[in-house]
């Protein structure tokens, strides 16, 4: 089973995972995920590839604390193993030289749109990066994103970072400022991407959003991750992750995305009741 | 184990006179509520008599109908001498998965409708003697594993643990090839594992027979999904296997088209049974994987899959579980046993009903209604059932929670999508010799749904063994 080779916080419920997966480290390319389950008992999530080294054979994933199964893996360590990663799976992202290409990120939005960037800018793109978060302390791999040389603006709620306010106003901005922007990508909360995609949509500037339904098999066998583009019904895993933005219906999303929420909440309850903390704290 | 005494002999009228004895089960408004095997089978003395009622025929027309090509007279008669060991091996020459093959194929159509006794009575109950076998070969413990030639230094690679994928790894392992089954889910078996339920197929039985399997030296590696971890042309020329068979099934469930279909409680049958079986989700919260329970729940279509999962609904605590279908009772294709269950259990069959829209709660997204018109049939159609047509003005809505569409599957895009000199038909399936299932790409081998569209666990099997012997052939001449 995939041993976990390192962890570490990041943030507040915020943690990064390198996990040995040789194989998936030397296929994945940007915009691909893994489906990854904890133990025999769990449930399958997935979770976009954030960066992989095949020389050690190992994949990162960047995970934030959001219900059972991710509470489950804030407990794991280096040494620990997952059950199931599984991939990589989804359609690649399309990476071509567009010119000039701005990537919008919310919250853990970042760790996806990682790999993205750095294959953008390899395509010879001139790369623009907002990256937005609730306060400084929520704000992740800005390091990482600078060490790529980009253009990046930071945005935090709070003011606490950056500039005091949303990702789709400072898009708004850069808009406004004339410079030509052949393409935006934006991944984050749905709430956050349909935003982004009405800011985009009056220039018609072409939108790629990253979606995150519910997924069950990642293989395109039970149609459970289902979004509506356009007039078509499509299955996230197989045709997506990526689609353009522009055609999604993302209150629907939203909506699928909590068809569960009754039954997370019982699954947290009986997680939450039992006693996880470390015997050694404190001491 | 003793010996059970042979029961006596009878003449060829008394044979053909005789009922065959009855398969006790679980009384169907307990059942409907749980998850265990309905039929408990035959024990063994119902099993000898029932095996005795055999005439021997001269030329067995029903190994005609077995797409394994079982030979069934051989084996009904050591069961009815009380040879169940050897009858397990006979068996075990054709088909390695009895105690599968006995719950699950459609017998009816197949050796037994074919049974000359048939004509004039009950025909011989092979199917539960073919499960009576098996049963009694992993209960008893007598488990014998196929002897296997010796090692060939051939590897060949199989991609999907159903019933097609593991029929071929059995026979190719007894050649002496060394066998690797890669499966994309976290457990094997295909949709023995993730579609036919517990109260259908037990899953210790698949379990079973995998570790048998295994005890021939097959490898099954879980959670690889060919066509993404690793392509075909990659387990070819990197990873060294000399031929490959594709078994992946039919993977990519239809929807409806009609408007409403993204709802909230809106399924398809491959998700609703894979949540239930194979996710676990029938325990919840136990396992961390949920399905929706709620009160009602229509299941769409008319097929085995169907009737699964409308039975599956009344054991997760629906009170009212029904099947929506737009021809009538003669023309479902489900088999009449399932049909038959359900209707005990209560499941409530709306024929003659098609529905055109799915309506919910504008608040919360949520399934509120099917909207159906009602059907009338005309003349038969291609597939030589009646074409129904709807009645003007005819249209009703069915309250519920739930809806659960079963109306079949498509091909997966995974293997296709990356393998481009593979031949695929419009539709999506990939294309092979009928008998030898070479598919249009050398070394490869194709056969189950992923070549048939939606068919049976059987002729998937019977695919399997074709296949197997096809390579077989292939890895010692060589020639494509």
């Amino acid at each position: 089973m995939p041993r976990i080779l390192r962890t570490e916080l990041l943030a507040p419920r915020i943690r990064r995972y390198v996990v040995a997966a040789p194989k998936i480290a030397r296929k994945r390319r940007a915009g691909q995920f893994v489906l990854v389950s904890p133990h025999p008992h769990g449930e399958r999530i997935p979770l976009t590839i954030s960066d992989a080294d095949p020389d050690e054979g190992s994949i990162t994933l960047i995970v934030q604390e959001a219900g059972k199964t991710t509470a489950e893996m804030a407990l794991l360590e280096a040494g620990d193993e997952l059950t199931d990663v599984v991939g990589p799976l989804g359609q690649p992202t399309h990476i071509v030289r567009l010119g000039h290409v701005v990537g919008v990120a919310g919250g853990i939005g970042i760790a996806p749109l990682y790999p993205i960037l750095e294959a953008m800018q390899q395509a010879g793109n001139k790369v623009s990066v907002i990256l937005g978060a609730r306060s400084v302390e929520y704000l992740i791999l800005e390091k990482e994103v600078r060490a790529l040389g980009v253009d990046l603006t930071l945005c935090t709620d709070d003011g606490s970072r950056g500039r005091k306010g949303f990702v789709t106003e400072a898009l708004g901005e850069m808009m406004a400022s004339g410079q030509a922007i052949h393409q935006v990508v934006a991944i984050g909360p749905a709430i956050m991407m349909k935003f982004v995609c009405e800011v985009t949509r009056p220039q018609a500037i072409p939108t790629i959003v990253s979606l995150n339904p519910i997924m069950v098999d990642g293989t395109g066998m039970c149609g459970g991750c289902r979004v509506q583009v356009g007039n078509e019904a499509k299955f996230a895993c197989v045709d997506g992750p990526e689609f353009d933005g522009h055609l999604v219906d993302f209150d629907l999303l939203m909506r699928r995305q909590a068809m569960y929420r009754e039954q997370e909440r019982q699954a947290m309850e009986r997680f939450a009741a039992k006693d996880h903390t470390c015997q050694l704290e404190g001491v | 184990m003793t010996q059970p005494t042979p029961p006596p002999k009878r003449t060829a009228k008394e044979k053909i006179g005789t009922p065959r004895p009855p398969m006790r089960e679980q009384p169907p408004l307990e059942r409907a509520r749980n998850f265990l095997e309905v039929p408990f089978g035959y024990g063994p003395e119902q099993a000898m008599v029932e095996a005795e009622r055999c005439l021997a025929c001269g030329k067995p027309h029903c190994m005609e109908g077995c797409p394994v090509g079982n030979d069934i007279p051989t084996f009904l008669r050591q069961i009815a001498e009380g040879n169940f060991a050897g009858a397990a091996r006979t068996m075990k020459e054709t088909n390695l998965l009895p105690a599968i093959c006995g719950r699950v194929c459609p017998q009816e159509t197949q050796c037994e409708a074919l049974c000359v006794i048939g004509k004039r009575g009950e025909p011989i109950a092979i199917g539960r003697l073919e499960r009576f076998i098996g049963d009694w070969e992993r209960e008893s413990g007598a488990v014998e594993v196929p002897e296997c030639a010796a090692p060939t230094g051939r590897k060949v690679a199989i991609i999907g643990s159903g019933p097609a994928g593991l029929t071929c790894a059995a026979d190719v392992a007894r050649a002496g090839h060394r066998v690797v089954v890669y499966e994309a889910l976290q457990k094997p078996g295909g949709v023995l594992r993730y579609g036919i339920p517990e109260f259908r197929l037990p899953k210790a039985i698949i379990d079973a027979e995998l570790t048998l399997l295994e005890r021939m030296g097959v490898e099954i590696r879980c959670n690889e999904v060919i066509g993404m971890t690793d392509t075909i042309d990659e387990l070819l020329v990197e990873e060294g296997y000399d031929a490959v068979f594709v078994a992946t099934g039919a993977g990519l469930p239809w929807f409806l088209g009609i408007p409403g279909e993204n709802a909230l409680g809106v399924y398809s049958a491959n998700e609703f049974l894979t949540r239930t079986n194979l996710m676990g989700a029938w325990r919840f919260p136990e396992y961390d994987t949920p399905v929706q329970r709620l009160n009602v729940v229509a299941t769409i279509g008319g097929g085995n899959v169907a009737m699964d999962a409308a039975r599956t609904a009344l054991r997760l605590g629906a009170e009212r579980s029904l099947i929506v279908y737009r021809r009538g009772l003669d023309e479902l294709p489900a088999r009449a046993e399932e049909v038959h269950h359900a209707q005990e259990e209560g499941v409530e069959f709306h024929l003659l009903t098609n529905p055109v829209e799915i309506l919910s709660d504008a608040r919360t997204g949520w399934v509120q209604a099917l909207r159906c018109q009602r059907m009338e049939l005309g003349e038969p159609d291609a597939s030589g059932r009646r074409r129904p047509s709807p009645v003007p003005d005819s249209e009703f809505d069915l309250a519920l929670g739930t809806v659960i569409i079963a109306i079949g599957n498509a091909p997966n895009p995974l293997i296709p999508r990356t393998t481009p000199d593979l031949d695929v038909s419009r539709k999506g399936q990939i294309v092979v010799d009928q008998e030898s299932m070479k598919s249009s790409k050398r070394g490869v081998f194709a056969g189950g749904d992923i070549v048939r569209g939606a068919a049976t666990v059987i002729l998937a099997m019977g695919d399997g063994r074709r296949a197997a012997a096809s390579i077989n052939e292939y890895l010692e001449s060589g020639k494509w």
